[in-house]
């Protein structure tokens, strides 16, 4: 209880803190005021429309790609796995540097298409990891969604080669991610495209604990593995692809977090996977913040400020944990 | 209550693309309250047996019942309510408590959603103590012995409150105390508790011991079966295993040694049962 406590309390104070933070330098009390709705009508805008729904998507996302992150590790039953080694980053990554390869126009096109090149890769990797006409390899999985990547990775680098040079730089910005386009709207897709997923997921935590130690064991322990395979694998897929239509590729969220809950705490999944949400947006919200101010008014990739932050805090951990 | 727990009639399975099937035409029954051991040499079908006793696998001709149903056709959830496994290899990747491992074993009950009373706390802890486990159950299951993980998940299976119980190979690489501590556990819960219990096992010896009848494989077939004194003799067990032996009548019960090369110039039936002097 006091751990649940202290998450919900990190929770709240980074999301407050993301939103009075911000390169336009307003004072915490014009914040507060702007939040409610009084004041100046800029600082009203820059709060209400720019800075709360951006925060909010940040933590969303982050909380999302964790529970994924931990889901996956839990199905292909590798501490290594994330949201991305499943061939997503490759295809997702491919689908957006087309669209910008291809000058398509309008705000949505470049998510639109990496949303549309992270499904085909979910169905890709998925094809090849049903063996016998009706068993889902997880082992499979593993490869295929690495060889998927690669494949992906190589052609998007064939691509990115032949790209004039302004184009290859926003390709590479989107590539690291970011929420310089979050809005309510954004938030609104993301938030209603997300729900059913993170709902599946957490319903199926206690038959996740059994999955974790063996497909065999988790059958004979009652678990319905082969339907239980296929609802994780699609579920936390389609989850990170929404997360990467909407934010790009962030790394380290999907594939840390978890750790962190299962040293720190719980292990089995009714607890982890709600941890992890709530750690991974924090974490990710923070990680936003520090990416909007720390060169403002110039942009870090957010993905590089959740490394830089986060790689440092969990090689402590590790060391005390194996210590 | 069926009186009948397991059933194979003529029952095959070859595995999709396999030149040959992995088990051919077995028949047999495992009655409640029995102690049935399954023995027979590596790779000659033991596993993919208890597959189809347990409805892993459908059987590819045949017919496999347990509790009178096709074992296939029991929903996972039901049956694990019914049947507890001890699988041949475990290796769990993530870290996790003694107790939380056994509690697992609740979830045939309670399923995905129901939370966990006193009264599946109360069966978790009689299960660590049947198991001799009271002690571990704080531990990390990583820092476990293999003789105490064993013990971690036969309590686990106990947890299930199953009414019969299923070890595959489960004791092969434990050092002598363990294994006969972990067989002497299955005999008592059969003999107190009226739980049905399968030891699949390669050490026939041992089961002959403990076993009140024993069905033995061999290339996928049922090769003999019966009361070990009746199931197990040399002539089975060598040809069954490709390997000379000798017997020893010990205490009521056959044991039998493997030969080195060396003794099989020794004229062959020299010490057949007969006790040691």
């Amino acid at each position: 209880m006091r751990r649940w406590t202290a998450l919900g309390a990190l929770a709240i104070a980074v999301l407050a803190t993301a939103i009075v933070v911000g390169p336009a330098g307003l004072a915490p009390g014009d914040v507060l005021r702007g939040l409610v709705g009084r004041g100046d009508p800029t600082t009203i805008a820059i709060v209400r429309d720019l800075r709360v729904p951006r925060a909010v998507l940040a933590f969303l996302v982050g909380g999302s790609l964790a529970v994924t992150g931990a889901v996956l590790q839990a199905l292909v039953r590798n501490p290594l796995a994330d949201p991305y080694l499943l061939g997503l980053s490759g295809g997702a990554g491919l689908g957006a540097v087309l669209a910008i390869a291809l000058g398509l126009g309008g705000a949505w096109a470049v998510p639109a298409a990496a949303a549309v090149g992270a499904l085909a890769a979910i169905a890709l990797v998925y094809r090849l990891a049903v063996v016998a006409g009706a068993v889902l390899d997880t082992r499979v999985l593993l490869l295929g969604g690495v060889v998927v990547g690669a494949f992906a990775a190589a052609l998007m680098g064939a691509v990115l080669a032949l790209s004039p040079a302004e184009d290859l730089r926003s390709a590479l910005l989107w590539l690291l991610g970011g929420f310089d386009t979050a809005s309510w709207r954004t938030l609104g897709i993301f938030a209603a495209y997300a729900a059913a997923p993170l709902v599946l997921l957490y319903r199926a935590s206690r038959p996740l604990d059994l999955l974790s130690l063996g497909e065999e064991p988790a059958r004979f322990l009652g678990a319905d593995v082969e339907p239980l395979k296929r609802l994780l694998y699609v579920a936390a897929s389609l989850l990170t692809a929404a997360a990467v239509a909407v934010a790009g590729i962030i790394g380290f969220v999907g594939l840390v977090i978890p750790h962190a809950i299962r040293l720190l705490w719980g292990h089995t999944h009714r607890t982890l996977l709600p941890a992890a949400f709530v750690l991974g947006g924090a974490l990710l919200c923070a990680a936003d913040a520090v990416a909007r101010t720390a060169f403002a008014p110039l942009t870090l990739p957010v993905g590089v400020v959740t490394a830089v932050l986060g790689v440092p805090v969990f090689a402590i951990l590790v060391r005390r944990w194996s210590a | 209550m069926e009186r009948v727990i397991f059933e194979a009639r003529g029952a095959s399975y070859r595995y999709p693309g396999a030149a040959a099937a992995a088990v051919t035409g077995a028949g047999f029954r495992v009655a409640r309250g029995e102690l049935v051991g399954i023995v027979g040499p590596n790779g000659s079908g033991k596993t993919t047996l208890l597959r189809l006793l347990l409805g892993a696998l459908a059987p590819t001709a045949g017919q496999v019942l347990a509790f009178g149903k096709p074992a296939a056709s029991w929903r996972r959830r039901e049956l694990a309510r019914r049947v507890a496994v001890v699988v041949q290899r475990e290796e769990p990747v993530f870290p996790l408590r003694v107790r939380e491992a056994v509690t697992l074993g609740r979830y045939p009950h309670v399923g995905p959603f129901r939370p966990l009373g006193p009264h599946d706390r109360d069966i978790v802890a009689e299960a660590l103590a049947r198991a001799d486990a009271t002690a571990l159950a704080d531990r990390w299951i990583a820092t476990l012995s293999g003789g105490e993980w064993q013990r971690v998940r036969i309590a686990r299976a106990l947890a299930q409150q199953p009414e019969a119980l299923v070890l595959d190979e489960a004791t092969a690489n434990l050092d002598l105390r363990h294994e006969m501590e972990a067989f002497e556990l299955v005999a008592a819960l059969v003999r107190d508790r009226g739980l049905t219990g399968v030891l699949v096992s390669h050490h026939f010896n041992l089961v002959a011991r403990f076993a009140d009848r024993v069905i033995v494989l061999a290339r996928g077939a049922v090769v003999a079966a019966g009361p070990p004194a009746e199931a197990l003799t040399a002539a089975v067990v060598e040809r069954v295993f490709e390997w000379p032996v000798d017997v020893l009548a010990w205490r009521g019960t056959r044991q039998f040694i493997p030969m080195r090369r060396a003794d099989a110039t020794v004229p062959h039936s020299a010490g057949r049962e007969r006790s040691e002097p």
